[in-house]
């Protein structure tokens, strides 16, 4: 009994010993393991529970203000006050916007909203109730304070525009963020955010947005947020500085009034753009706040397409304002010169077609320069059959027309300048001399922007330099702002005897009595301008109608109405400023866009903003200097 | 008659002195480890004594005392109860089946009134007790035999098969194995072990096809948690990285980001070892974990030591069945085993556990102060 019994207590000792031994190697493995998890891979755990419990949040960085040459602000940041509902603290959420209701408006559709809102998120999250609140608004949400209970105030940053309407196409606007605009950049996607959606907000976008900043904050586990960790303010977007005087913008504006038309006044000797005007305008706040559908439908509705950025996208005949081309092309290439007589019957017969003057009864004996004073359209029909259209295009498009600038803004239309290659490649159709001859009218094939219009009158008036438009006073390198170089600018090389001759024809516009805008001279001693006018016909003369007698303009639907235009430069001797009015369907360009031309040119020169401009001072200087030697 | 042994005269000692031969250093351990668990409580709740840490104070105190009260209790008398408390065991898992309380998708709580008791744990104790009264009515040559081994598989099989109709997986295969390691000890043949590993091998396609839905997405969460990270491997991904993170010095006394900010599931109960690696990181872990090793290492001791088959197949038992509890609540926190309801012993908050184990360590105290009395095979003293 003993053995068996110490033989049983053997036994249970080799096996419990086993055992025992068994369960020390699991405890082993489990400091093993311990050391693996806490020792070896402790890094990247340390990383992930900060990743965690550390949620970052960007700041949206203060969009950088956009001011005009004078530094006066035309797109600021204002402070945009929310209210805020925070469900948590509510005890009825009904009730309270029920007595929220009392002091703003909710309307159903918002309040649904709002109640979605609210049910979508976690209860300690605030819920937008309204945006854009006034003052007085806020004021009294504060005063009711007690009675409102999870209703905060919250103030972010809204863009506004002070002088929105008159500028409105240069400057574009901000909008919500849309799915297509997102690069992967963080901050788009963060509530609220605006993005440049069109104009110079558009093209400068990244400047003006400047560098986000950011909050590191401790959450939990169901995301509320405990403490702010770290915070590092954004860095403001930069001031973006333009070439305009929005004084001038704003006469141009009041100026065209309800008409539908564009003005571009440029700095003759560098480019810079001073006015670049369009109308009708739309209001880019209501853009930045998000349009309303009404008003969207109301600005596609209308027929003179507010939204449309005239100066650049607008694409009219230049009409009579062509001829100074016409007559350049054929003073090079040597077919007339400024004694060259045409007779004006009022008409010319060119094979099968017969081609009017716009004066039935005919100018007599004209040479050139009264053939641009008294804009005789018979002589720049003998003059194009002598010089042929391709001269006449290839001069065109040495003094900026039929070409994008690349000017900043993003709808810019390059016209159309019609060349015999043109015409085969395109309409598959050969060239005919009648063609010429309507296009040394600027009609026809021809079409041109208003804002090239400007460029040639500058290129005529600064004596043949090659200018180029820019509206800013700085070019964007990504999302920074480097000044801009003011190049050497390429001579156009146009024969000065040739280019007197023509001004000559321009100053008798204004100046001689029989010039076609005598009516519209500045009358100041030393600020005079010359000019041309441009009256380009929307629809066609029947011969039925020319035989009654041409039904007046003013008696026509609008869309069948002739397009005024004005090119103009001042003063006389070394110009500085050069203008295009273009009014569309505005009637005869020298009694409706002349007057326009000449206000403009006028309030410029009295302005004489030369000394502090942006980008003229150098070039200004530079020219002044070689005047003077 | 009694039998001696080692030529020292046994008498009956008085309650004092039996009270004063008790294992003070086991009780020291106990405490110690149950200290732990206060701690651990108090920082759960975000640096409040309420509402666990108060309430696992009060449990422990009664745990205490009915361990005392079951320590001075001669072993004849737990043996002779042994069969009666695995009739109990199985009643009150039984009851649970026709009025349990659920929870997390499972019957495992019967409402007392003043207790929520859970049967399983009451059936590890009782089982492991009627397991070393078999065993020990058992001839050495009689354990080699099969119609020997019939009763005991029996013993085994009937409960693990009702916890896991509750269903608890979890619980049952610690039955299983608490009754394997029973098997072992009382010397049962290695070959019988080596079948039936090849009949559980063999059986494993057909457990698989009866496991219930969440039981084997645990299995496939325990594999690949990452393919799940928010929904079922979110418990696991959660707590390596409260536990990696804490490193070797741990993040502070109530610092633990990923406890405190509730980023960690049952942080007071089957996660609270992760919250003591997090916070007092790799050094707190081997420290508790080397209190455990000693807790083991005091039972085996005891088991070792006890000259009855009774008393060192209940003592062994005792100390496996606690090893198995803290073993796999740890390696589950840290990954190592798919997450089963399991919570470490002595430190997380509950009621039936505590009170289960400190009985269990009634027992080996028992045991221990009864090392030296023989016991015959129906149980009595002569």
């Amino acid at each position: 009994m003993h053995r068996r019994h110490n033989d049983q207590q053997r036994n249970f000792t080799r096996r419990a010993v086993i055992l025992a031994g068994g369960q020390t190697a699991l405890m082993g493995v489990l400091a093993a393991r311990m050391y693996y998890l806490q020792v070896t891979e402790a890094d990247r755990y340390a990383l992930l529970s900060d990743e965690n419990r550390i949620n970052m949040r960007l700041l949206q960085p203060t969009r950088g203000v956009i001011v005009d040459r004078f530094g006066v602000p035309l797109a600021i940041n204002r402070q945009n006050y929310r209210v805020l509902i925070t469900s948590e603290n509510t005890p009825d959420i009904e009730q309270t916007l029920e007595s929220l209701g009392y002091i703003i408006p909710i309307s159903a559709d918002d309040r649904t909203r709002i109640l979605r809102d609210i049910a979508k998120r976690k209860n300690f999250v605030p819920v937008t109730i309204r945006e854009f609140l006034e003052w007085e608004e806020v004021a009294k949400i504060e005063v009711n304070a007690p009675d409102l209970p999870g209703i905060s105030i919250d103030v972010g940053q809204r863009r506004f525009y002070p002088d929105g309407v008159s500028a409105a196409h240069v400057l574009g606007y901000v909008a919500s963020v849309s799915p297509h605009d997102l690069t992967g950049d963080p901050l788009l996607e963060t509530p609220g955010f605006r993005i440049g959606r069109s104009g110079l907000e558009k093209k400068y976008d990244l400047a003006l947005r400047g560098r986000a900043g950011a909050s590191q904050f401790e959450v939990n586990a169901v995301g509320r947020v405990i403490r702010e960790l770290e915070r590092k303010e954004g860095q403001v977007g930069q001031e973006l500085v333009l070439t305009l005087d929005i004084e001038l913008q704003r006469l141009a504006a009041e100026k065209l009034g309800e008409e539908s038309g564009a003005v571009v006044l440029i700095d003759v000797q560098t480019g810079a753009l001073l006015a670049l005007t369009s109308t009708p305008s739309f209001d880019p706040n209501a853009f930045a706040e998000g349009i309303k559908s009404a008003q969207w439908q109301d600005l596609m509705d209308n027929e003179r397409a507010p939204l449309r950025d005239k100066t650049i996208a607008g694409e009219f005949p230049p009409a009579s304002t062509f001829k100074m081309v016409v007559a350049l092309a054929a003073l090079e290439a040597g077919v007339i010169d400024s004694e060259t007589e045409f007779f004006c019957s009022g008409s010319l017969r060119l094979g099968d077609g017969l081609f009017h003057c716009w004066k039935r009864q005919g100018h007599g004996r004209v040479k050139l320069v009264r053939g641009i004073r008294e804009s005789c359209d018979v002589y720049f029909y003998e003059v194009s059959r002598r010089v042929g259209i391709d001269r006449i295009a290839a001069m065109a498009r040495r003094f900026g027309l039929g070409a994008k600038f690349d000017v900043d803004l993003p709808s810019e239309r390059p016209g159309l300048i019609p060349t015999k290659a043109w015409k085969q490649a395109v309409i598959g159709e050969p060239w005919v001399t009648g063609e010429t001859l309507i296009a040394a009218i600027g009609q026809g094939y021809v079409l041109s922007t208003p804002l090239q219009l400007a460029i040639m009158t500058a290129r005529i008036a600064n004596g043949k330099k090659a200018l180029r438009p820019f509206l800013t006073r700085d070019r964007a390198e990504d999302a920074t702002l480097v000044a801009r170089t003011n190049d050497d600018l390429p001579d156009l090389g146009i024969n000065q005897r040739d280019l007197d001759i023509v001004r000559q024809g321009m100053i008798e516009v204004v100046t001689h009595k029989s010039g076609t805008a005598r009516r519209a001279a500045i009358g100041v001693e030393g600020m005079e301008m010359a000019g041309k006018s441009g009256t380009a016909q929307v629809r066609r003369i029947t011969m039925a109608e020319r035989r009654t007698g041409i039904i007046k303009n003013d008696q026509r639907p609008w869309r069948d109405r002739d397009h005024a235009l004005f090119v103009a430069y001042a003063p006389l001797e070394k110009p500085r400023y050069a203008v295009a009015v273009v009014v569309e369907h505005g009637g005869g360009g020298s009694k409706v866009a002349a007057p326009i031309a000449r206000d403009l040119l006028r309030e410029a020169q009295i302005r004489d903003p030369a000394a502090s401009a942006p980008g003229t001072t150098t070039a200004a200087r530079g020219s002044s200097a070689t005047v003077d030697s | 008659m009694s039998v001696r042994y080692g030529g020292l005269s046994r008498t009956e000692p008085s309650l004092g002195d039996k009270f004063l031969r008790l294992n003070w250093g086991l009780v020291l351990l106990i405490l110690a480890t149950a200290s732990i668990g206060f701690a651990m409580l108090y920082s759960a709740a975000n640096g409040n004594i309420d509402p666990w840490a108060t309430r696992q104070m009060a449990r422990l105190s009664v745990g205490m005392v009915a361990m005392f009260i079951v320590a001075m209790i001669d072993l004849r008398f737990w043996l002779r109860l042994a069969y009666p408390a695995y009739a109990v065991g199985l009643l009150l898992l039984a009851a649970v089946e026709v009025r349990g309380i659920s929870g997390m998708g499972a019957q495992r709580w019967l409402d007392l009134g003043f207790f929520q008791l859970q049967p399983s744990e009451v059936m590890k104790v009782s089982l492991v007790m009627a397991l070393a009264r078999y065993f020990h009515g058992v001839e050495m040559e009689d354990i080699g035999r099969i119609p020997y081994l019939i009763i005991p598989v029996a013993m085994i099989a009937l409960p693990a098969a009702m916890v896991l109709r509750q269903p608890d997986l979890g619980t049952a295969m610690v039955v299983a194995m608490i009754g394997g390691a029973m098997f072992w000890i009382a010397g049962v043949r290695l070959w019988m072990f080596a079948a039936v590993g090849v009949a559980v091998l063999a059986a494993l396609p057909v457990a698989w096809q009866n496991l219930r839905g969440y039981q084997r997405q645990r299995i496939y969460t325990f594999l690949d948690p990452e393919s799940d990270p928010l929904g079922a491997g979110y418990h696991i991904i959660q707590s390596k990285i409260a536990l990696g993170s804490g490193g070797v010095f741990g993040k502070g006394f109530l610092q633990g980001t990923q406890s405190n900010l509730n980023f960690l599931p049952e942080k007071q109960t089957d996660f609270i070892f992760t919250m003591l690696a997090e916070e007092f990181g790799l050094l707190g872990g081997l420290g508790t974990l080397s209190l455990y090793l000693l807790l083991v290492v005091y039972g085996i001791a005891i088991s070792l030591r006890c000259r009855s088959q009774f008393g060192r197949l209940l003592a062994f038992g005792i100390t496996t069945s606690f090893f198995l509890y803290m073993f796999i609540n740890i390696a589950m926190v840290m990954g190592l085993v798919p997450v089963v309801g399991m919570p470490l012993p002595l430190i997380s908050y509950g009621g039936t556990a505590m009170l289960t184990v400190l009985i269990g360590f009634g027992l080996l105290m028992s045991v221990s102060l009864h090392r030296d009395t023989y016991i015959n095979r129906r149980g009595g003293s002569s």
